[in-house]
């Protein structure tokens, strides 16, 4: 089976080989970044094209079709646009926290790559405590946005960066509930043990009812969380015209653009590995012959097809349904998914105590 | 009691949320339901209903003659002022002078294609035509003169 | 105190909503007071879109000005023809023959689907449901295509004409209409799938923008604003004219008074008018379309009134005449404007979200309110 741990092994011996450890971690780190904004790029301009094109089918229109072939290069065309605009910042406007807001969401959305495994044995930094790590780094992206909406010295922009606070806020909660039923059924806060432990089916298999609700929940706390679609009140277009990026134009605008469908990537890359086994491909039990065949399929074809089939059913809900009001939103949070998770967590607790899952 | 009521609530909110993802599954699925269309590329299967107003034209035959006597009953018909026609006296074999149009200016740019001034005409001279794509880089080719150059008024037409 | 004058407390804002304004569907422009999310008062500035039609008017004779009437609520544009076409009528006592009158109602029915239709589109849009629009639109675009082929245009027909319609249907409307009526039917389950049942959607308009029966009243909210609050006023069934008179459909009424009542009101007219189309596309009597009038048609000295029924409510046409090939003064009483004065009522106190609900439940067409 083909493995990127040769290639990343070799890599690092050859360079301690050649320089002196420090030096050898400097240029892996410089390796890493580069990667890591390459994939960024590549993922910005696939996930938007997908986007379009997916709300084009739903909605029986054609879609950018245009520009290259099947008009796979429209986000290119359009980002080439975006850089090209002038960054324009208000007069009113905070000019420099309104210039840093978008850089931070951005390297928020990077820093939560990091303990991601996008397949067998390749992964940025496999820290000990991964889904700790996640929930910690995910909450700082609200203050870009919060930032970004009082900087701009815009009504609009202010309410939805704060009913965007008000949102993620809430929205962790049963988010962390449900990556903590997992937790429990694995007992490692590490990414790789959790992968690991799927080796044999999938904790959504496994893990009889509660897993699947705490992926219901999950699926929709990372709705809430991303700020999509039923979700989107930050951005409520029909309500705040653009919500916290109303002031914000060229690569500016493009940076909130970009992280919003980055974190989506993010939240639906983190369901896969909890919930889908991550780059893990699909064993059922004892199926020697079966769990063969399954293996010959690389291991990171498995990662993003799960991570993608994930951010499909994102796009779904958002061009599905209409958008819920801010009193609803949260209701349904504190109301429904908090106590609706609870529960859940002490049912996957005891499955987990007496051992009734697979 | 509440209880199920809140489980009740619950699955009937979660089974309306499927419901809708079924409908937009479906067309995300099939699609043949695609009503875009294309329309540059399909110029030449784009045919326009034959009462579509595009621009109003005068009718002249193989020819060069037309019905329009210049009565100007168009002119009137017309509430935006589109119309304008200039006439001109011929001399008839028999001497007399008789009444043509020398123009029949049209001004594209200010029609609404409201089909007044077709429905005024007594002798059937102007209709509308079916063309639709009218767009020009100067305004001035918007004004338009609708008699062809030496045509005349056809043979018993009053 | 403060408060009641609707002057600006402390830790208010002000916005304005429009001119340029996804929710606003055109040039309004609401100076809304917000404390925090909640509405405190809402203020519509009017006139972005004001092109003086009634002035206009006065100098068009009595054929041409039906024609500018198309631009006040362009999405029923038919009925607002057939209003100014019956108020003339009525003032040189012209009797449309049957195949005429029945025409008329045939391209008013419709136009009322096609009008609903995109209101139900739009709805859904303001709520944050984008696909919905797409859907409406491709059943609009049926009636628009026999629209064309009839009347030669597609949004502002002029087909309406002093006497009957200006030209016979084509000779494939009946089929076209028939084929529509049988896809419609099978499309409004869709609409209850996607939207109607939608528990997002219920919650969404639920319990907001409440009006009762005596503010409707007066505010002179007319058309489903009003039905929805369960007052009787379908113009159609009070004051018929033309064929409604002879035909059997139900004024729907909702007691509700909320936004969703309102939504249900067009989306029951929509199955209503289906049913009127139903009786009429297989009677359409032979026979003139058209009474034979003069060139030049010259009002009575005198006054004359009209009312018909909108797909947003009572339109009225007012003719003041000296006798002229023009009118001395025209005035409509158009269902948008009286509409539109209550939002401030039903909006006040509910959220930001509910105001957006809220106004798109009154179908507010602007170049109508303005003029």
């Amino acid at each position: 089976m083909f493995s990127f741990h040769g290639i990343t092994s070799s890599v690092q011996t050859w360079l301690n080989n050649t320089f002196n450890p420090t030096i050898t971690v400097m240029i892996e780190s410089v390796i890493v970044i580069l990667l890591a904004i390459a994939l960024f790029a590549a993922l910005g301009l696939v996930l938007v094209i997908m986007e379009r094109r997916v709300a084009a089918f739903m909605q029986i229109r054609l879609g950018p079709n245009r520009v290259g072939p099947w008009g796979l290069l429209q986000s290119t065309a359009d980002t080439l646009k975006l850089i090209m605009k002038e960054g324009l910042t208000p007069d009113g406007a905070d000019k420099f926290l309104f210039n840093l807001a978008p850089f931070i969401v951005m390297i928020v959305a990077m820093l939560i790559l990091a303990p991601i495994g996008f397949a067998k044995d390749f992964q940025i930094w496999d820290i000990n405590i991964g889904v700790l790590y996640l929930s910690a780094i995910s909450s700082i992206s609200v203050i870009g946005i919060l930032m970004a909406g009082w900087a701009s010295n815009n009504k609009y922009s202010l309410m939805g960066a704060m009913r965007s606070g008000a949102q993620i806020v809430s929205y962790e909660l049963s988010a962390g509930l449900s990556v903590l039923s997992i937790v429990v059924l694995t007992g490692s806060l590490k990414l790789s043990d959790i992968v690991a432990s799927q080796e044999n089916g999938w904790w959504i298999f496994k893990g009889h009812i509660p897993a699947i609700i705490a992926f219901v929940i999950f699926i929709i706390a990372a709705t809430a969380e991303t700020n999509r679609a039923p979700f989107d009140l930050a951005e409520a277009e029909s309500e705040l015209t653009a919500g916290f990026h109303t002031e914000y134009s060229g690569m500016k605008f493009a940076l909130f653009f970009l992280a919003e469908y980055i974190n989506i990537f993010i939240v639906c890359a983190i369901g896969a590995t909890l919930f889908f086994g991550g780059w893990m491909p699909f064993h059922v039990g004892s199926w020697e012959g079966f769990n063969h065949i399954m293996d010959y399929i690389p291991s990171s074809v498995w990662f993003f097809g799960k991570t993608f089939f994930l951010i499909f059913v994102i796009m779904w809900f958002r061009w599905t349904f209409p958008r819920l009001r801010i009193d609803q939103l949260l209701n349904l949070e504190w109301k429904y998914l908090l106590p609706i998770s609870m529960f859940n967590l002490l049912l996957m607790t005891i499955i987990a105590i007496m051992g009734w899952h697979f | 009691m509440f209880l199920k009521d809140y489980i009740k609530d619950v699955y009937g909110a979660v089974k309306s949320l499927l419901t809708g993802m079924r409908l937009t599954g479906y067309y995300f699925t099939h699609p043949k339901e695609i009503i875009t269309q294309q329309y540059p590329d399909n110029r030449d299967t784009l045919k326009m209903a034959e009462r579509f107003r595009g621009e109003v034209v005068m009718l002249h035959d193989e020819n060069n003659e037309h019905a329009c006597t210049g009565c100007s009953a168009c002119e009137l018909a017309c509430p935006n002022g589109t119309i304008k026609i200039i006439n001109k006296f011929d001399i008839t074999p028999e001497g007399k002078k008789k009444k043509a149009i020398d123009t029949f200016v049209y001004h594209l740019e200010l029609c609404t294609m409201c089909n007044l001034c077709v429905m005024a005409c007594p002798t059937d001279a102007i209709k509308m035509a079916q063309t639709f794509e009218h767009s020009v880089f100067d305004r001035n080719k918007l004004t338009k003169k609708l008699n062809h150059d030496g045509s005349k008024l056809r043979e018993g037409v009053e | 105190m403060v408060e009641e004058l609707g002057i600006t407390a402390e830790g208010d804002q002000v916005i304005n909503i429009g001119p340029q304004h996804p929710a606003t569907h055109g040039v309004l422009n609401l100076v809304v007071t917000l404390n925090g999310e909640t509405i405190k008062k809402v203020e519509p500035h009017l006139g972005f879109i004001h092109r003086s039609i009634e002035k206009m008017c006065e100098s068009l004779s009595y054929r041409q000005f039906i024609y500018v009437t198309s631009r006040m609520d362009y999405l029923s544009s038919h009925i607002n023809n057939h209003a100014c076409a019956l108020c003339v009528e009525k003032g040189l006592q012209i009797e449309v023959p049957q195949r005429g009158q029945v025409i008329r109602v045939l391209m008013d029915e419709l136009t009322r689907i096609a009008s609903h239709l995109l209101w139900w589109g739009a709805q859904a849009m303001d709520l944050g449901a984008f696909t919905p629009y797409f859907y409406a639109f491709r059943e609009r675009e049926t009636i628009t295509t026999i629209m064309e082929e009839t009347c030669g245009a597609r949004l502002t027909m002029n087909y309406m004409v002093p006497g009957g319609v200006m030209v016979d249907l084509h000779p494939s409307f009946q089929q076209k209409v028939k084929e529509f009526i049988t896809l419609i039917k099978s499309k409004i389950d869709e609409y209850d799938e996607l939207v109607t049942g939608n528990i997002i959607f219920q919650n969404r308009m639920k319990g907001v923008g409440y009006l009762t029966a005596a503010d409707a009243v007066s505010y002179g909210c007319t058309g489903p604003t009003a039905r929805g609050s369960g007052v009787h006023c379908d113009v159609r069934k009070i004051y018929p004219y033309e064929v409604y008179g002879k035909l059997h459909f139900d004024e729907v009424l909702e007691t509700e008074g909320d936004s969703f009542a309102r939504y249900l009101v067009r989306m029951k007219e929509i199955k209503q008018s289906i049913s009127i189309i139903d009786q009429l596309i297989d009677n359409i009597p032979d026979g003139d379309f058209q009474a034979k009038t003069k060139a030049v048609l010259k009002l009575p000295k005198g006054e004359f009134y009209q009312r018909v029924e909108t797909a947003r409510g009572e339109l009225g046409v007012y003719i003041v005449s000296e006798g002229g090939t023009t009118p001395y003064r025209i005035k409509f009483r158009s269902p948008g404007f009286s509409n539109l004065s209550a939002l401030d009522h039903m909006a006040k106190g509910g959220k930001l979200g509910d105001l957006v609900a809220t106004m798109g439940t009154l179908d507010l067409v602007i170049p109508d309110i303005d003029r």
